[in-house]
C-alpha cells in the first residue's frame, strides 16, 4: 500500500510502477474475518438448496453479483415461496459479504468494484447450463 | 523562460495528482483472486485435499 513511498512522484517510477503492476497481484485482500467467515458458510449451505434452482434455470446469476428469479413457471407452486425466500437471503448475504470485504480491507469504497469483480467471476464459474445475464442484461444460457 | 517555469509547475502539479490516482488504484487482481477463493468454497468447486481447514496457509505478514 505504500505506493507514494515507491513511486516517490516522478514519471518514470510511476510508470514502471504501472507496468510492474504485476506486483499488486501478489498482495492479497483480506477475507479471513470471523464476519466473512460465517457469511461465507451461511452461502455454502444455501447452495446445497440453491443448485437445483439454478439448473432447472428457475433462479439466474444476475450481471450485478446478485441472483434473481428468472423462471418462476420453472418451480412447482408450493415450492415458490421457499425460492423467493432462498433468493432474498442469498442477496442478503451477498450484499454483506461484498461490504464486508471491502471493510475488512479498510477500503469501504471499493464495495462496488468488489461486487463487479465477484459478478464476474460467479459467472465465470457457473456450471454449463445456469442462467446468467449478460452485459446487455439479457439472460443467457451458460 | 517565465512559461518555463509556469509549465514545469504544471508538470509536477500533474505527476503529484497521478501520484493521488495510482494510490487510490482498486486491486483487481487481488480482488479476483479472493472472489475466487470464496466461490470456490461457497459453491464446492475444488475439494480440498484436507477437509475445509482454510487455516492451514500460513499468515503472511503484511
Amino acid at each position: 500500500m505504500r505506493i507514494m513511498n515507491i513511486a516517490r512522484c516522478g514519471w518514470l517510477p510511476a510508470l514502471l510502477l504501472l507496468l510492474a503492476s504485476g506486483a499488486w497481484a501478489q498482495a492479497n485482500l483480506e477475507v479471513n474475518t470471523p464476519a466473512i467467515s460465517a457469511l461465507q458458510a451461511s452461502m455454502q449451505k444455501r447452495h446445497t438448496e440453491l443448485a437445483s434452482f439454478f439448473g432447472s434455470g428457475a433462479v439466474g446469476l444476475t450481471r450485478d453479483g446478485f441472483v434473481a428469479l428468472r423462471d418462476a413457471n420453472a418451480v412447482a407452486l408450493a415450492q415458490r415461496q421457499q425460492v423467493n425466500g432462498l433468493v432474498a437471503a442469498e442477496n442478503q448475504d451477498r450484499s454483506a459479504l461484498y461490504r464486508e470485504i471491502a471493510r475488512a480491507n479498510g477500503k469501504p469504497e471499493w464495495e462496488n468494484d468488489i461486487r463487479t469483480t465477484f459478478a464476474q467471476r460467479w459467472i465465470d464459474k457457473a456450471q454449463g447450463g445456469w442462467y446468467y445475464q449478460n452485459n446487455a442484461g439479457a439472460w443467457t444460457r451458460k | 523562460m517565465r512559461s518555463l517555469t509556469v509549465s514545469a509547475g504544471l508538470a509536477s502539479a500533474l505527476v503529484l495528482q497521478g501520484c493521488v490516482t495510482i494510490n487510490i488504484y482498486f486491486p483487481a487482481a487481488a480482488a479476483e483472486k479472493a472472489a475466487d477463493k470464496i466461490i470456490d468454497e461457497v459453491w464446492q468447486l475444488k475439494k480440498p485435499e484436507q477437509p475445509a481447514s482454510p487455516s492451514s496457509n500460513t499468515p503472511q505478514s503484511k
